[in-house]
């Protein structure tokens, strides 16, 4: 893997999972709103 | 009408969304379009559409489902027209129901052969078999041969009705054990059925996924150009003359609308049990980046590297050139059979395959259901049972014309592919044109843990409509001709869509006499005043 390789993979990494475990860590974070 | 459905948590509905997305797509057609279209620089074309195309266009199918559901509609037509004012938009809105219905068919079919694969790799783990009669001392072409021969065989493409003869082949009954998990899923209803199975499949499927990752990034090298590293650079090395091309921009665009289940009439049924005060910018974000972490962070590393390290560049290359099916399903399992442990990586990666398939089919279900229950005013159960009749006539179909797998290519261009563009055009174009950015905004950020970026409002106005009529005219010029001339030559693939013209028909059918039903009721069919809920006391019906 070249070193342009790597930094798209990383970024592309890093973009996904720091999206979702800060939409995770919003929605976990936020007041219960269970409805049972 | 029947009991009222409705979600248990914010988390049940966002897994749910993200379990309905994350599909084989995600792991098998995802990596082959990535390395075809510049590696690493299809990336650049890939999040602008996610940024651009895809998570705007879902929450316009969020928000207008919630606000359909507050005005008592769960169903994609009754959705449709009370968002575009009128019956244009309400027969539009059958694309909604007919694409998850039609796609159903022939992908519990797939997802039968998913399963079947998934047994046979844990028969071989404790019976010691090589699995799939692929034999690592053999040649690798024979072993190709094997792997191809085999997968043939199991899912009868040699001829039609060979999975009949002499009584069911085992995926037969593989499929009637599927489709049956699935009715019962989707009878149990949103929270007891669909949310639950969800909540636990999806992070099951997730620990498979690292299970496999793990694996397939310590594998060691074989020999020269076919290392770990190997295999990640001929997914993400980047070849930026690829970006000169609009093909690939246009295939990032696709891979990101099929991957999110945008225009597929999922989201708009799922969001229509929420409430006014339920969060759904949040909750449509966390299900696209759940999506995207499957897709990117798992399918963008397991799938092409293990094949290069096993198979070599110019392998993969033919391998990636023989379409999903064959990357999955007869490319991996040679892999399989040389990995360490493959049996049992064989059986997690099948059996992950599985659950992607499951979480997605009965979501597919679910949105005929909610149509039948509130079209004709009959029970969940009954609205089953008429499920279960249309699927098997549908998927019978598919099961049964399994030759060359020409019903099932068929219905998945006409319905899986076109109409899903065609769909989210409807779309847009009601939510930004007809039923007006000001309003779909205002519902969006009820109860909204975040605010939506004020530049969606231009890309969903402007933007997301013309591309998708670019889409369209590009299909129309490069692909219907072939398509057409296809239907004049083939008669199962004529066949398969007059079978998608009289599922049509019983929708329209539907729609009429529930258009009159909801008219009876006194239900604002046609979107003409506020919900209830917003109304002052004074003004409300």
């Amino acid at each position: 893997m070249t070193l342009l390789g790597a930094i798209f993979m990383t970024v592309s990494l890093v973009f996904v999972w720091g999206l979702a475990l800060w939409c995770f860590k919003k929605v976990l974070t936020a007041p219960s709103e269970d409805r049972r | 009408m029947s009991q009222k459905q409705q979600w248990g948590s914010r988390l049940g509905v966002i897994l749910a969304v993200a379990g309905s997305a994350v599909g084989l797509g995600n792991f098998l057609r995802f990596p082959g379009q990535a390395a075809d279209n510049g590696g690493g620089a299809f990336m650049i074309p890939y999040f602008a559409a996610l940024l651009l195309l895809g998570i705007p266009i879902g929450w316009a199918e969020w928000t207008m489902g919630r606000y359909g559901g507050r005005k008592g509609f769960h169903s994609s037509p009754a959705i449709l027209g009370v968002v575009g004012k009128g019956s244009l938009f309400r027969y539009l809105g059958i694309i909604g129901v007919l694409i998850p219905l039609c796609v159903s068919f022939y992908y519990v079919f797939i997802e039968a052969w998913c399963l079947s694969y998934a047994i046979e790799y844990a028969k071989a783990l404790f019976g010691g078999a090589p699995a799939l009669g692929i034999d690592i001392q053999a040649n690798t072409a024979a072993q190709a041969t094997a792997a191809k021969e085999y997968f043939a065989s199991t899912v009868g493409q040699s001829g039609d009705g060979v999975l009949f003869q002499g009584g069911l082949a085992p995926v037969v009954w593989v499929f009637l054990v599927v489709f049956a998990i699935n009715i019962w899923l989707v009878v149990r209803g949103l929270s007891g059925g669909i949310e639950t199975f969800c909540k636990w499949a999806m992070p099951a499927m997730a620990l498979c996924a690292l299970f496999v990752l793990v694996r397939v990034l310590t594998l060691d090298s074989h020999g020269e150009g076919r290392s770990v590293s190997d295999g990640l650079g001929y997914m993400w090395n980047p070849d930026f003359a690829k970006l000169k091309s609009a093909e690939t921009w246009i295939a990032a665009a696709g891979q990101i609308f099929f991957s999110l289940s945008v225009g597929f009439g999922v989201i708009i049924n799922y969001a229509s049990y929420m409430r006014k005060k339920d969060d759904l910018v949040l909750s449509g974000l966390t299900s696209s980046a759940t999506n995207e972490v499957f897709e990117v962070g798992f399918g963008g590393l397991i799938t092409l590297t293990a094949a290069v390290v096993f198979l070599g560049v110019a392998g993969t290359t033919e391998a990636v050139s023989g379409g999903s099916f064959g990357l999955g399903f007869s490319t991996l399992p040679i892999v399989f059979a040389h990995m360490p442990l493959g049996d049992l990586f064989g059986f997690l990666w099948f059996f992950m395959l599985f659950l992607a398939a499951i979480t997605s089919s009965i979501s597919m279900y679910q949105p005929t259901m909610a149509f039948l229950e509130e079209s004709l005013g009959v029970s969940r159960k009954q609205a089953a049972g008429m499920v279960v009749g249309l699927g098997s006539i549908g998927s019978g179909w598919c099961v049964w014309h399994s030759g060359g797998m020409v019903a099932l290519d068929t219905i998945d261009s006409w319905v899986g592919t076109l109409l899903i563009v065609v769909l989210a055009l409807v779309q847009v174009v009601a939510f930004g044109w007809v039923w007006g950015m000001d309003a779909g905004m205002k519902e969006a950020h009820h109860g909204s843990a975040m605010r939506i970026p004020a530049i969606i409002r231009f890309v969903l106005k402007y933007v997301a409509p013309l591309y998708l009529l670019v889409a369209l005219f590009v299909f129309a010029k490069d692909d219907l001709p072939k398509w057409l001339v296809n239907l004049g030559e083939n008669t199962v693939a004529r066949n398969s869509v007059l079978l998608v013209a009289g599922v049509i028909l019983f929708l329209v059918a539907c729609t009429a006499i529930g258009a009159r039903r909801w008219r009876t009721q006194g239900l604002d069919v046609d979107g003409e005043r506020l919900p209830d809920e917003d109304l002052q006391p004074d003004q409300r019906s």
